[in-house]
């Protein structure tokens, strides 16, 4: 039982980097990119190949970052430049880096056994393998939060929040939204290709179809951070989303536990999303409003 | 201050929507001037605005504004030399940011930003005073999401942000239309005081004739695209309802069939 949530725990610091990317997207920019399912790829693809070619996990890692950087920034320019709808230009790149990934990796998968990675760093210090993974990633996440919450407390980091929430006034101010909204995508896809990083050192293989769905969990862990805990301030949203992203891998972990099959859970998670983003809509249906006014004596 | 030269705008060209909304219409601003700009729907008026402002490019012509030639700038280079007020009072706020975040983003309008912190102490107490000032007891809610608040003193915050950083020219977009007929008075006093105590050089759009008549120095009327009256010196201040309906209905063959500009 505790192993269990150990792992759950685990798995969900690491991909709390990447459900912190999707909210920059979904929340931030008012964008729902797809880019994230083909760079969380990137990222694992990059690193399992740096790793196998003797590079050290770290700068591998780090050049995953900067894979997925380069994949939002591609986006960026397909969607504000170009003018393509943010939807088809995240599906347009998330698709191209189907084949960018295959070659990277040369091979559909990538096996990261007996290698260094980022994790074996830390065991060698004398930590167990499981609470090296906790451990790292606690680390990551933390520094990532305080990292954006500096970043978007900054003029800078302003500008990108006022332009998810109103490109028109933005621009009155002497902003470029376009710009605002690029760099909004590369921060996002780079920690979305970090985590992918994470996540394949993690299981020791890079797959080139590890992020089919990646986005529904991301949504999912999003949403599930702020109904659970809150959205009070900047921080403390931080903060929900890594708590989401636990939570939600604590419930998939519980799900298998009773019994589902593994290959129904992305059925799962997308009927969990779809009801989740669809409540406020379905308790209009279920209670119409009221007509409050009374009449007067 | 502003020279529209010239200026030819359509819409849908080659299309059965096809729409000219201005054809060569020409303005010159002095420095100080506060003109009203009035006419019914589809006159021009919005679009004149919205090709100064950089939102739509123009198809011939040019425009000026202090000095420097804006006519292929891109909306957010014009903005260091504009202030702008929307109708929509939701238009002008990011809502789903606080009030001393909004001024924050204006106070900066047309510098580069970058990795300092977005607001600084020192601000802070100067948006409690010049909040104070407008009465609208919004000096404490410094940390209130905008989108809480009433129209109204969303639309005040705009006018406020407008003219944080001193704008060579304020734009107001019929920044007084969707609001109620006494909040809509308030926002235009405000606008009055703003602009005498800056000294501001003022282009405002609006659809009613009293307004138009009661504020500025300067009153233009557009009508199909073009430029047909234009009022200034002690012959606005003298204007009444009647005699510019009259001297519309000369200017354009017509009658003034816009019933929104008498009943209001």
């Amino acid at each position: 039982m505790l192993e269990i949530i150990k792992g759950a725990v685990s798995l969900g610091l690491i991909w709390a980097i990447m459900t912190i990317g999707v909210y920059i997207t979904y929340r931030i920019l008012n964008i729902a990119d797809l880019t994230v399912e083909g760079s969380i790829a990137l990222g694992a693809a990059i690193a399992a190949q740096a790793i196998t070619n003797g590079i050290d996990p770290y700068i591998s890692t780090g050049i995953s970052l900067l894979g997925g950087m380069a994949a939002g920034f591609v986006t960026g320019i397909l969607h504000t430049m170009l003018k393509i709808p943010a939807l088809l230009s995240g599906i347009l790149t998330m698709i191209a880096l189907y084949s960018v990934n295959l070659r990277v990796l040369g091979k559909a998968s990538l096996s990261l056994l007996r290698m260094d990675t980022v994790y074996t760093v830390i065991e060698k210090l004398g930590v167990e393998s499981s609470w090296s993974i906790i451990i790292l990633g606690l680390i990551s996440v933390t520094l990532v939060i305080c990292l954006l919450y500096w970043f978007f407390g900054t003029e800078l980091g302003c500008a990108i929040r006022a332009t998810g929430n109103n490109p028109k006034m933005v621009r009155a101010q002497g902003i470029n939204t376009n710009s605002m909204i690029i760099l909004g995508l590369v921060i996002s896809n780079g920690l979305v290709a970090l985590s992918g990083a994470l996540i394949a050192q993690y299981q020791t293989f890079a797959d080139v179809q590890m992020g089919t769905g990646s986005i529904v969990i991301g949504l999912a862990s999003v949403i599930i951070g702020e109904v659970l805990f809150g959205k009070r301030n900047f921080m403390m949203r931080f903060v929900s989303l890594a708590f989401g992203a636990i939570t939600y891998r604590i419930i998939i972990a519980f799900v298998l536990k009773l019994g589902m099959h593994s290959n129904d859970l992305k059925l799962f998670t997308a009927i969990t999303v779809a009801i989740a983003l669809a409540l406020p809509i379905i308790k209009g249906y279920l209670d119409p409003p009221k007509i409050s006014i009374q009449e007067e004596e | 201050m502003l020279k529209v030269n010239e200026v030819y705008k359509v819409f849908n060209p080659g299309t059965v929507n096809q729409k000219i909304a201005l054809r060569n219409v020409s303005i010159d601003m002095e420095k100080g001037d506060f003109v009203t700009l009035i006419g019914g729907n589809g006159a021009g008026k919005s679009t004149l605005l919205n090709c100064v402002a950089g939102v739509y490019g123009v198809d011939r012509g040019t425009i000026n504004i202090a000095g420097t030639d804006a006519t292929k700038l891109p909306e957010h280079k014009r903005a260091s030399l504009l202030g702008r007020v929307f109708q929509d009072p939701m238009m002008g706020t990011a809502s789903d940011m606080i009030l001393e975040e909004n001024l924050a983003l204006a106070l900066r309008r047309g510098e580069p930003r970058g990795l300092k912190w977005g607001i600084s102490s020192k601000e802070r107490e100067t948006y409690r005073q010049m909040l104070s000032h407008l009465d609208l007891g919004l000096e404490n809610r410094l940390h209130t999401k905008v989108g809480l608040l009433s129209g109204g003193q969303r639309q005040a915050i705009t006018l406020l942000m407008a003219t944080l950083k001193k704008p060579r020219l304020l734009l107001l977009d019929e920044h007084t239309a969707a609001l109620d007929p006494k909040t809509a008075e308030r926002v235009l006093s405000l606008t009055d005081k703003l602009i005498s105590e800056n000294n501001l050089t003022t282009l405002m759009v609006t659809h009613n004739m009293r307004d138009a008549i009661k504020h500025g120095n300067r009153l233009i009327m557009m009508h199909d695209g073009r430029v047909i009256l234009d009022i200034r010196g002690e012959e606005k201040k003298k204007l009444t309802v009647e005699a510019l309906l009259e001297r519309f209905g000369i200017a354009s063959g017509q009658e003034f069939a816009y019933d929104r500009a008498l009943l209001s």
